[in-house]
């Protein structure tokens, strides 16, 4: 099937994190009991009336730097109206002909996919369906609520410049740890906080035309996302190739069957009859308020990445989970500036990609919690031979799950490696002297029949040094003697 | 542009509005919508190149509110005036189609 | 003939102890108790809480400046904990659970809240004929329709039951009753009376404004409900406006709109009371002329394209979902479409399909795009008009009440009664009917049109016609 190639883009909806909500002063919070955060504004009572949040205004203007989009002069919100239950007032305040910011890019591993736009709306309620496995089709009757109604979204339309379902899932990546490092939304694609669809044609190779697309929807992970483009890449594909027609549509992605599915509403292709919201009057953004954005905008992931890569010797690559991590980024430079002795940069690195990052992933801890120092104190001692790399790890988890210096752990588990040249010298000559012939045996050995020797006699030493024998220096003593 | 309106494009539009409307209705209001579009056919026909459009009386810009939330209202006044309402939500009869 | 100020003279008498509020506010309650039968101009009628108002307001040190003065109030405007009908089937019985931001301002100001007035539903009509709960009847003749849609709350005001009342004007919805029932009213500039709780009808054109019998009760009642809301992103911060000041018009210049006072369905005997009015400026030392405001025309088109195309939206959340009335449907959908068939009478479902016709793909540009061009073009005509003149003049309603079912018939004949009206609303200025005359005993308005923030000028205009006034 290597003779298509699949044309994406991706609408992306983010919750932007203020306080209140987009339009009132209801509370913009997750989790709460159903419908107490709600107040005539929100839930479209009669006579009720928008107020535009301005640090909404300002979370949209952060994007529109961190992605070099423009922002014109005057941007206007339109309502879009179509009844559906989770809309209290049965059309969403959002905009659509002048949006507030637009043209844009995002780079993802060197290729520059272009940001349409990005514009302000309000989210809607939610529904829970009663009575038939609690999916849709096949309810009894529903039930709302409007918690969520009014919070504030960002929609980030990109081009249909993807070009793969690895490559849009990047996409996603790459905006997500932009729109955390600017600290507009907490990006939680679990709680919804984020949400992606995506548009899908496919055409044939050195196609210049596009094909008809369907808009891919309920794609709740990464990997929902890359298995649903997959998918529906094949499937729209099969049906051109066989030289059907793709119809284009909303589908829904069902994870549990691996498929997407046509969607099954009943309404005819939707009329939204765009008009310019007459209760809320134009936002043009000032010299000021941007000059403000610009004084206080962080340094963006990408740069990030490679200022990492340059200071601390690793490849940017590896960088990137300290970037989209919350935390992490700042937890590893903190440990990297708290380093005494032989311990690098790089060895950080190391250990916040393997064992801390293991350790945040089973018990959901923020780097925040964690000790720098402690950290730096233990890369210190393996790097010093105080500890093996084994005991160093074991060491570590104690010290995360328990708060503990590792030097006391060590102490009070008496760890501490023998590293003394002398003690072990002494060791080696008594095991070696104590096992008859081995020196002999080894010289006469070939190389295969070495390494094995080898690795015996430094059990046998272990075994005597009760597994603390600095294995470097071991090694050492035993090339000189060994010959 | 004829400014007469059909009884197909009468049904569509109440498919829009969400209004059941009787065949009785339908036949009367095609009737009366068409004669009050053909009075608005005069401004459907007035040369208005150059003209922006007025979407708002005040020439206002920038109203914002800070964003300091405030508690919203008890949730029995908001559920007390629901038809319907279970487990502190609002109950509605099946929903068919899913959002756009 | 200046008529008393009866407002002014109870919250004068109340402060000063010389009434009580309660006093006062029995005095009304029988005279509604005497006539509401035959007027009905109430869908509620709120004696009990009217009662506990004026006792506090008697109790009360600082009384405030509308003291123990009964106010009625359209009933499409929230009453906390009050049912809220907008004289609709589809609200019936809904509460609530706040104030407009008027209603917090009268109360603030000690003003007692006596009823919900009648109207047509949603504000959609201009003879209160489109009511669910039955139409109100002009006191003058009870035949005969007070106008609308705020024809409760002229009717109340015309009839004695409250000196002051609260309405609201869309195209012509204040000052078209106010004429036909022979009292003031105002629809003040766009943005200076907050909409917050005005159950909205077409949000660009909503504007909520005072009935009273006489000019200075009316500016008494504005001054109260006037000025910039945080609730509301269209209310604009004007300075409380300077409505005192008699009526002295010499050297001001006065344009009569010709198309409006020339139209072929205005009534002679308008006609003649207008150009009376126009002599009665002459004479106490205005100048007047004739101006032509051609775009004018097009207005009931522009109106009647934009106003609907905007209430489509606004009545989309009256669904059956969340408050107010709910027909019982296998599906929400079915649920939505069959409520909003019941729950609507037929003025309001032809107004939302034309509405909704407007906005709908393909016709958005001819339609409701093209409409708020023409608007542009208006706002136009009045802006060269006002080089040449200070305030304009022009017939409120082209004739006077007509009897009850006359235009029912036809619904273009009704909105043709707005032509005078509509430009206005259109522009967002401020304009005001006075009463000035009569024929056969019904009573004629004259319209008193003045720019945005006007309303200063408009007033001493006013006022002079009314002290002209036969």
């Amino acid at each position: 099937m290597s003779e298509y190639e699949m044309v994406i883009g991706l609408e992306v909806h983010c919750e932007l994190a203020t306080a209140s909500k987009l339009f009132c002063g209801c509370p913009n919070a997750f989790g709460d009991e159903p419908n107490t955060n709600v107040c005539p504004v929100c839930l479209g009572l009669p006579g009720s009336l928008p107020v535009l949040n301005e640090r909404a205004v300002e979370y949209a203007l952060r994007v529109a730097e961190a992605l070099g989009l423009d922002v014109p002069a005057e941007s206007v919100f339109s309502r879009k109206n179509y009844f559906y239950p989770d809309m209290p007032k049965n059309y969403q305040t959002s905009q659509y002909d002048m949006p507030i910011t637009e043209n844009g890019a995002l780079d993802v591993d060197g290729v520059r996919i272009g940001v349409t736009r990005a514009h302000l709306e309000e989210d809607t309620g939610k529904t829970m369906h009663m009575g038939g496995a609690g999916r849709i089709h096949g309810a009894d009757y529903s039930l709302v609520d409007y918690n969520r109604a009014g919070v504030p979204l960002l929609e980030i339309v990109s081009e249909p410049d993807i070009r793969g379902a690895e490559q849009a899932k990047r996409y996603v990546e790459e905006l997500r740890a932009t729109l955390l490092a600017i600290g507009v939304s907490d990006v939680k694609m679990e709680e919804g906080s984020l949400r992606v669809d995506a548009n899908v044609s496919v055409r044939p190779l050195g196609s210049a035309e596009l094909g008809t697309r369907c808009e891919i929807k309920n794609l709740n992970s990464l990997r929902s996302l890359v298995r649903a483009i997959e998918h529906e890449a094949d499937r729209q594909w099969e049906l051109v190739a066989a030289g059907d027609r793709v119809v284009q549509e909303t589908r829904h992605w069902d994870e549990e069957r691996g498929r997407t599915i046509a969607g099954r509403s009943k309404e005819e292709a939707h009329d939204y009859r765009y008009f310019p919201e007459p209760d809320l009057v134009p936002v043009a953004p000032t010299e000021e308020m941007r000059a403000a954005v610009r004084a206080t905008m962080p340094e963006l992931p990408a740069a990030r990445r490679r200022r990492y890569a340059a200071e601390w010797g690793i490849r940017e690559d590896d960088a990137r989970v300290l970037v989209d991590v919350p935390g992490l980024g700042a937890y590893a430079e903190e440990a990297v500036a708290a380093l005494t002795g032989g311990a690098t940069a790089k060895d950080v690195v190391n250990w916040v990609r393997q064992d801390v990052l293991a350790f945040i992933n089973e018990t959901d801890a923020s780097p925040a919690e964690l000790s720098a120092p402690m950290l730096a104190e233990l890369a210190g001692m393996v790097a010093a031979g105080t500890i093996s790399r084994n005991q160093g790890k074991d060491v570590l988890d104690e010290s995360l799950r328990e708060q503990k210096w590792p030097r006391d752990i060590v102490e009070d588990r008496g760890l501490a490696q023998v590293s003394d040249e002398a003690a072990l010298a002494e060791v080696v000559d008594r095991v070696l002297a104590a096992t008859d012939g081995f020196v002999e045996e080894f010289r006469a050995a070939d190389d295969k029949a070495r390494k094995k020797k080898r690795g015996f006699i430094m059990g046998r030493l272990m075994q005597e040094l009760k597994g603390q024998g600095n294995a470097q220096v071991l090694n050492r003593l035993l090339d000189e003697r060994l010959g | 542009m004829t400014a007469r309106i059909t009884r197909p494009e009468v049904e569509h539009v109440a498919r829009l509005a969400r209004l059941a409307l009787t065949d009785a209705e339908i036949d009367a209001l095609t009737g009366e919508l068409g004669a009050i579009l053909d009075h608005a056919a005069g401004v459907a026909a007035l040369d208005t190149a150059d003209v922006p459009p007025t979407a708002h009386p005040v020439p206002l810009v920038n109203v914002l509110r800070a964003d300091e939330p405030r508690p919203g209202l008890p949730r029995d006044e908001v559920l007390g005036e629901a038809p319907a309402a279970q487990d502190g939500r609002f109950m509605v009869p099946r929903i068919l189609g899913e959002a756009p | 003939m200046s008529p008393a100020a009866p407002a002014a003279e109870i919250a004068s008498a109340v402060r000063s102890g010389r009434r009580s509020a309660r006093d006062v506010l029995e005095e009304h309650l029988d005279r509604i108790d005497a006539r509401e039968g035959d007027v009905h101009a109430f869908n509620l009628v709120l004696a009990d809480e009217a009662r506990a108002a004026a006792d506090a307001v008697d109790a009360a040190g600082d009384k405030g400046p509308l003291a123990g003065v009964p106010v009625a109030v359209k009933d499409n405007l929230c009453t906390r904990g009050v049912p809220t009908t907008c004289s609709s089937r589809i609200l019936d019985g809904w509460k609530p659970p706040y104030d407009a931001t008027v209603i917090e301002r009268l109360r603030a100001a000690g003003a007692v809240i006596v009823g919900k007035t009648n109207l047509d539903e949603f504000a959609m009509g201009s003879s209160t004929e489109n009511s669910a709960f039955g139409p109100t009847r002009n006191p003058h003749d009870l035949g005969r329709v007070p106008g609308g849609s705020s024809g409760g709350s002229a009717a109340a005001v015309a009839a004695g039951f409250a000196p002051l009342a609260l309405g609201s004007d869309t195209g012509g919805s204040i000052r078209q009753p106010a004429a036909l029932c022979g009292v003031v009213g105002v629809k003040p500039t766009y943005g200076t009376v907050s909409r917050y709780g005005l159950i909205a009808f077409a949000s660009s054109l909503d504007q909520i404004g005072p009935f009273a019998a006489g000019v200075d009760d009316a500016a008494l009642l504005l001054e109260t409900i006037w000025g910039h809301d945080r609730a509301d992103s269209t209310s604009i911060a004007a300075p409380r406006p300077a409505l005192g000041g008699g009526g002295d018009v010499r050297g001001l210049r006065v344009g009569l709109i010709a198309e409006m006072l020339d139209g072929e369905g205005v009534d002679p005997a308008v006609r003649a009371a207008v150009e009376g009015a126009a002599a009665a400026l002459e004479h106490a030392g205005a100048t007047v002329d004739r101006v032509s405001l051609p775009s004018t025309q097009f207005g009931i088109s522009a109106y009647y394209l934009i106003a609907p195309a905007e209430a489509s939206s606004n009545l989309a959340r009256y669904d059956g979902v969340r408050y107010g009335m709910r027909a019982e449907a296998p599906d929400v959908a079915q649920m939505n479409a069959a409520t909003r068939d019941t729950g609507f009478g037929p003025e309001v479902k032809r107004r939302i399909m034309l509405g909704t016709y407007a906005l709908s793909a393909g016709y958005y540009d001819a339609y409701y795009g093209q409409a708020q061009r023409v608007r542009t073009l208006i706002i136009r005509d009045f802006d060269r008009a006002y080089d040449d003149f200070d305030v304009l003049l022009s017939p409120t309603s082209p004739t006077v009440a007509f009897e009850l079912g006359a235009k029912t018939a036809d619904p273009l004949s009704m909105y043709l009664c707005d032509v005078c009206t509509v430009p206005v609303n259109l522009t967002g200025q401020c304009a005001m009917s006075v009463p000035f005359g009569r024929s056969e005993g019904l009573p004629i308005g004259v319209q008193v049109v003045a720019p945005v923030l006007g309303e200063p000028v408009m007033f001493r205009v006013a006022r002079a016609i009314e002290e002209a006034a036969p």
